[in-house]
């Protein structure tokens, strides 16, 4: 028994335009990249730092991830191949509220609003990395401090990931299962620079004024055994 | 004289009436981005994110157990995470979300999930 609030209706109707706006990629009139990125990306993604009062309402209306510091979180090679095959990052959509609907058996996502992303060429998803990849504001946040991966133990790692640090409430470390809130970090690893990482754990907040995640005041070595762990996880 | 303080007692009511009223709404804006997500949209506990948690998210509706914690007790859950006040580290602490004024906008909406008959 689904109980739609009107929210989640006008949310429906957007998702349902944002498909179809999705099935033509990229602008055939405009001519460089960087115009038909301006045009056809900036309707989800953030391209440029904008500096509203109301940052909340910012973050909610969101629909896809802010790409004016792509170079300074993205690694360049996944990029490249995810625009040539996307797969969900996020199980519930970039908010997950706006894709909840309330059943007898607990709240789930539904799956139906979710926008799917386009999927690019070779050739595009290669130009449109290219330049994604001078986008680089904020690269001052980034981790300074020296990280090599240590040797782990995958048991206690996933352990300490789950039970002692309760990340996998809200994000997965595995396909279908853990959180749909939060991005999913099975690819982590291959996805994220280390010192985007190591600087998002410590403090979402300088990335995003309002980041969804908390901050766990972890000292690097915590940071640093999570990390670790991703890599496992994506090897 | 005595009009003129009546008056303003009015008022000052008036107004914090209508303070209250909006924090509870922008507390009920805060709870939804930053809490459904494991409490449930109605905060019965039923959020997204519980299937898969082994323990349990808060039913914020259940008034018995809601109405045997201060306010104070509250903000410091929220505020510290569930570790400060003896529960699971799966109740995060929201300290670098929401400043002290927010955390209480959302204490007072929680109020009104927890113990308002009107729904
Ligand atoms: C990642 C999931 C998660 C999120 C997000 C979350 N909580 Fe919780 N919360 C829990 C869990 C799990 C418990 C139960 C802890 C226990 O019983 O040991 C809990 C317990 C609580 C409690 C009860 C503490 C007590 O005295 O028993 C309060 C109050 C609470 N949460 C408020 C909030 C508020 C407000 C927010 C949003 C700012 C929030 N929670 C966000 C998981 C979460």
């Amino acid at each position: 028994m689904k109980k739609m609030t009107p929210q989640h209706r006008h949310k429906l109707a957007t998702g349902a335009l944002m498909l179809a706006m999705a099935s033509s990629v990229f602008s055939a009139n405009a001519t460089g990249i960087k115009e038909k990125i301006q045009q056809d990306c900036a309707g989800c993604h953030a391209l440029h730092e904008e500096k509203k009062d109301d940052q909340l309402t910012q973050r909610i209306n969101r629909k896809g991830p802010p790409l004016y510091y792509a170079a300074s979180k993205y690694q360049k090679e996944w990029m490249q191949n995810w625009l040539q095959d996307p797969q969900r990052i996020r199980p519930g959509g970039d908010y997950f509220a706006n894709h909840t609907v309330v059943t007898d058996e607990g709240d789930v996502i539904d799956d139906a609003t979710l926008l799917k992303h386009p999927r690019l060429s070779a050739a595009d998803a290669k130009s449109a990395t290219a330049y994604l990849m001078t986008l680089d504001s904020k690269k001052e946040l980034l981790d300074k401090q020296a990280y090599s991966a240590k040797k782990t133990s995958r048991r206690m790692a996933a352990m300490n990931f789950s039970k002692f640090k309760g990340c996998q409430a809200c994000h997965r470390d595995e396909e279908d299962y853990g959180g749909v809130s939060g991005p999913e970090l099975y690819t982590a690893h291959q996805r994220l620079r280390p010192e985007f990482i190591a600087s998002y754990i410590r403090d979402p907040q300088q990335w995003e004024p309002r980041s969804l995640m908390p901050n766990r005041h972890l000292p690097d070595k915590e940071i640093h055994k999570l990390m670790d762990y991703f890599k496992i996880l994506g090897e | 004289m005595k009009i003129h303080t009546a008056l303003i007692t009015i008022m000052l009511g008036l107004s914090a009436v209508s303070a209250g009223a909006k924090d509870v709404e922008y507390g009920k804006q805060l709870y939804e981005a930053n809490c459904s997500q494991c409490h449930g949209m109605e905060g019965d506990g039923y959020g997204v994110n519980a299937e898969d948690m082994d323990v349990m998210p808060k039913d914020h509706t259940d008034t018995e157990e809601m109405i045997s914690r201060t306010d104070a007790d509250l903000f410091k859950a929220i505020k510290f995470g569930g570790k400060a006040v003896n529960k699971s580290v799966l109740m995060p602490n929201w300290d670098k979300n929401m400043n002290d004024d927010e955390i209480h906008a959302v204490v007072a909406y929680l109020r009104v999930l927890c113990c308002s008959n009107e729904e």
